[in-house]
């Protein structure tokens, strides 16, 4: 039978103003169901042919990074090291002028006793120091006497024996503050800021460093989007006006350092840009800059702008040709015709259709350096690096990774931001990769 | 639209050459009087948009000079010539509104906002178009867009547009009314048009003239009736509407007519068009609609031929015959109504006067 096996049921319809039209196929199921149970298989099949990508992310990818930035505020340390310690405490009031009575010393007594057969004491220890210095002495010295205490008691004279912290006000803050699971310390810390008894405030002058270098990485790399801009553009315009041939060949050299170590590019920069290196006795010799003299281009910010802005070109580069590349030249040539000079046309017509590719290489280039590592490391000095820097050592030198996981959240918060904020201004539609 | 005059365009011995090896214009000599509507037609490669981006000056004469009314502009840039031009695709900004895009040659004039206005409203309205100044070309359906680039290129009143194949993106009966709408245009303001097109339906509806290009050469410069009435050399003939050829060789020249053998031994009358002489091969053009099948004596030429295939289409038929050795052969039989008795596979007599069929130089 040639005709369809879905017909409308218009009869239903007809003569009655109210009821409205269901189609139903010809056994009077309705046709929505029926379209559903028809492209049902297909779906699952598309289902199918994505799932074990699906499976390899969520495994792989999307649970580690999910755990990662669950670190920055996870604090089960302290409760899990010390946890009757912990219930003692919850009478003792942080803002109080003493220090908490026997019955918590007793509690912290029977916790190191379980603790140090553990060995757990020390982490905990290092963890407290991140919030305050001494803690992690404090902790090691008791460990190492806590089973040569006086079962008998009393244990708060015998714990200031061992040490005088445990006299302190500070000690039993930090601790109490740090006993819940769930902290903010590590954002505060990561924003430069600390919890003391009266609340949240900045750090002293002399020991803030992250938003700083948030700032810096931000500049840096819309220093670095811009410059890739720049040197991109034209570079761009050529590749898309230029016959296919020269093209061709021009496109290869633009892919060649994608084809090359990213290591190796780099450590050519210092090559290139040390001050005994090739740029400088350049200079010297034919005498623009003296022996004396000779630029320090390495090691601090130019030199991450300058490495960092040859690595990321190709992605500016891309985009940038691929929307040039469907701009017709007839409309430069319509608006020469319209009386418009080299200036105008470029400016009027052709600039503005070339937004897209704008837009994509921009935030291409500005992601890729908002979270660079290698290039900074290397070529960054100390005045140099960026955030991702400080990220990595807190995740494999001093491994506090929920500093560094509070560190890596507020950094993707950031980019996040900044995506809201450009779809709102530029709008994501006029972004063309290609 | 205030009444403007048009300009005088002229082409002085204009050679262009892309690659310095082959010639794509050879030695073009083109006068364009003021006010008219000139058409360059011919197959692609004929080299007739060269010859207009020279106009505009997107391409530089390799040779020669281009006077726009007398005054040598080959050294002028495109946006100093002042000439308007519509493009094959209309090349509309596509970021700008209509009404932008109709302001853009007046703002980079310098002319005041008011005017602005008042110009880009007059010229929409022109085409009819006047309330859809605010809308992006892309809203616009290809007419309307068609209208939008014609009127962006007379907006500013220059006294030349060229037209580069503006209507090739068009259906048909849209084409055919742009046509006139064009047409009408050009009687109204009076400017010069140069106008390019591979179409010559669309060359014999607008122009005053029309110059048939091939090999980067002007076959033929002439009114259309004349284009297709009395064309010069074989390739105008089939190129310009529908063409019977018919090969054979000169027998006599007396006057304007001559005596032609055609090579299966059959004699013709013919006017003496292109022809070397007594001996030179030659060979005959004829229009389909000039062929009878009412024969009668006293006609010139009467012939033979067989049937081979009959095609209704309305208002004519279309005989495909095999005439003399050409199985090509087509007339057209106009539908009068009456019943006619024609049969595939009959053998007929047609005719035709010696005054209908030219002879002109030779094809392979």
């Amino acid at each position: 039978m040639m005709t369809s096996d879905t017909t409308a049921n218009t009869d239903a319809g007809n003569g009655n103003g109210t009821h409205t039209e269901v189609l139903t196929t010809r056994d009077g199921i309705p046709l929505k169901v029926s379209l559903a149970k028809a492209l049902r298989r297909e779906k699952l099949r598309s289902l199918a042919l994505i799932a074990p990508l699906l499976v390899f992310i969520l495994i792989t990818f999307a649970a580690p990074i999910a755990d990662m930035l669950f670190r920055s505020v996870e604090n089960g340390i302290v409760s899990d090291t010390l946890p009757k310690t912990v219930q003692a405490l919850s009478s003792w009031e942080a803002d109080s002028p003493q220090t908490p009575g026997e019955p918590v010393f007793k509690a912290l007594y029977e916790d190191l006793l379980v603790a140090t057969e553990q060995k757990t004491h020390t982490r905990l220890g290092s963890r407290l120091n991140y919030e305050a210095s001494g803690m992690s002495s404090l902790f090691r010295k008791t460990g190492r006497r806590v089973d040569r205490m006086d079962e008998a008691g009393p244990f708060k004279e015998q714990f200031i024996d061992v040490d005088d912290g445990w006299d302190e006000l500070e000690t039993w803050q930090v601790l109490k503050r740090y006993s819940p699971t769930i902290t903010s310390g590590y954002f505060l810390n990561a924003a430069d800021m600390e919890l003391t008894a009266d609340g949240v405030s900045m750090k002293p002058e002399n020991e803030r460093i992250y938003l700083y270098l948030f700032w810096r990485t931000l500049l840096l790399s819309l220093t670095i989007t811009f410059s890739c801009l720049l040197l991109g553009y034209p570079v761009a315009f050529l590749l898309a006006a230029l016959p296919a041939r020269s093209a061709n060949l021009l496109m290869i050299l633009v892919l060649l350092p994608f084809w090359t170590s990213l290591l190796v590019r780099t450590s050519a920069w210092k090559v290139l840009l040390q001050q005994q290196g090739v740029i400088n006795d350049f200079l010297v010799a034919i005498g623009i800059v003296g022996d004396a003299n000779r630029l320090v281009m390495i090691n601090n910010q130019t030199g991450t702008v300058i490495a960092m802005t040859h690595i990321l070109l190709p992605f500016m580069i891309l985009p940038l040709y691929s929307v040039m590349k469907t701009v017709s030249p007839t409309y430069v040539r319509a608006a020469k015709s319209l009386g418009a000079t080299d200036w105008t046309a470029f400016w009027r017509v052709y600039f503005p259709q070339t937004v897209p590719g704008i837009g994509a290489g921009s935030i291409l280039v500005f992601i890729l350096a908002i979270g660079y590592y290698i290039t900074p490391e290397l070529v960054g000095g100390t005045s140099g690096i960026f955030i991702s820097n400080r990220i990595a050592y807190h995740i494999s030198s001093s491994l506090n990774w929920g500093l560094a996981a509070a560190l890596g959240v507020i950094l993707l918060g950031a980019v996040m931001l900044l995506f809201y904020v450009y779809d709102k201004i530029v709008g994501i539609d006029n972004v063309k990769l290609g | 639209m205030t009444e403007t005059r048009g300009a005088s365009v002229r082409y002085e011995n204009v050679q262009k050459s892309y690659d310095g090896e082959t010639l794509v214009v050879k030695n073009l000599n083109l006068d364009i009087p003021p006010g008219e509507f000139l058409t360059m037609l011919g197959p692609s490669g004929s080299g007739k948009t060269t010859c207009l981006m020279m106009l505009a000056g997107f391409e530089p004469a390799t040779h020669g000079e281009i006077f726009l009314n007398d005054s040598p502009i080959n050294n002028v840039p495109p946006h100093k010539r002042g000439i308007g031009m519509v493009f094959q695709n209309y090349a509309l900004f596509p970021h700008m509104s209509v009404a932008e895009n109709l302001a853009f040659p007046l703002q980079v004039r310098g002319m005041n906002r008011a005017d602005q206005e008042k110009k880009v409203q007059r010229a929409l309205e022109m085409v009819e178009l006047g309330h859809f100044g605010s809308r992006r070309p892309a809203q616009l359906s290809g007419g309307q867009q068609q209208r939008v680039a014609v009127a962006r290129a007379l907006v500013f009143e220059p006294e030349l547009v060229l037209m580069d194949e503006p209507l090739g993106a068009l259906d048909k009966q849209l084409r055919e009314q742009m046509q006139y709408e064009i047409k009408h245009i050009h009687e109204n303001i009076g400017v010069s048009i140069v106008y390019v097109t591979h179409d010559q339906t669309e060359a014999l509806t607008m122009s005053d003239r029309v110059a048939v290009f091939n090999d980067g050469i002007i076959q033929q410069l002439s009114s259309p009736d004349a284009l297709y009435e009395n064309p010069q050399n074989s390739f105008v003939a089939q190129f310009i509407g529908e063409n019977n050829k018919l090969s054979g060789t000169v027998t006599e020249v007396a006057g304007d007519t001559c005596a032609v053998k055609l090579d299966d031994g059959t004699m013709l009358k013919a006017d003496a068009v292109n022809i070397d002489g007594v001996g030179s091969r030659t060979t005959i053009s004829l229009r389909p609609e000039r062929v009878e099948f009412d024969t009668h004596e006293q006609m010139d030429n009467l012939v033979k031929g067989r049937i081979e295939e009959m095609i209704y289409l309305g208002d004519h038929i279309r005989v495909r015959m095999n005439v003399a050795g050409n199985t090509e052969f087509i007339v057209k039989v106009r539908n009068r109504g009456e019943k006619r008795d024609l049969r595939t596979g009959q053998t007929v007599e047609i005719g035709w006067a010696a005054g209908d069929c030219k002879a002109l130089d030779a094809v392979a």
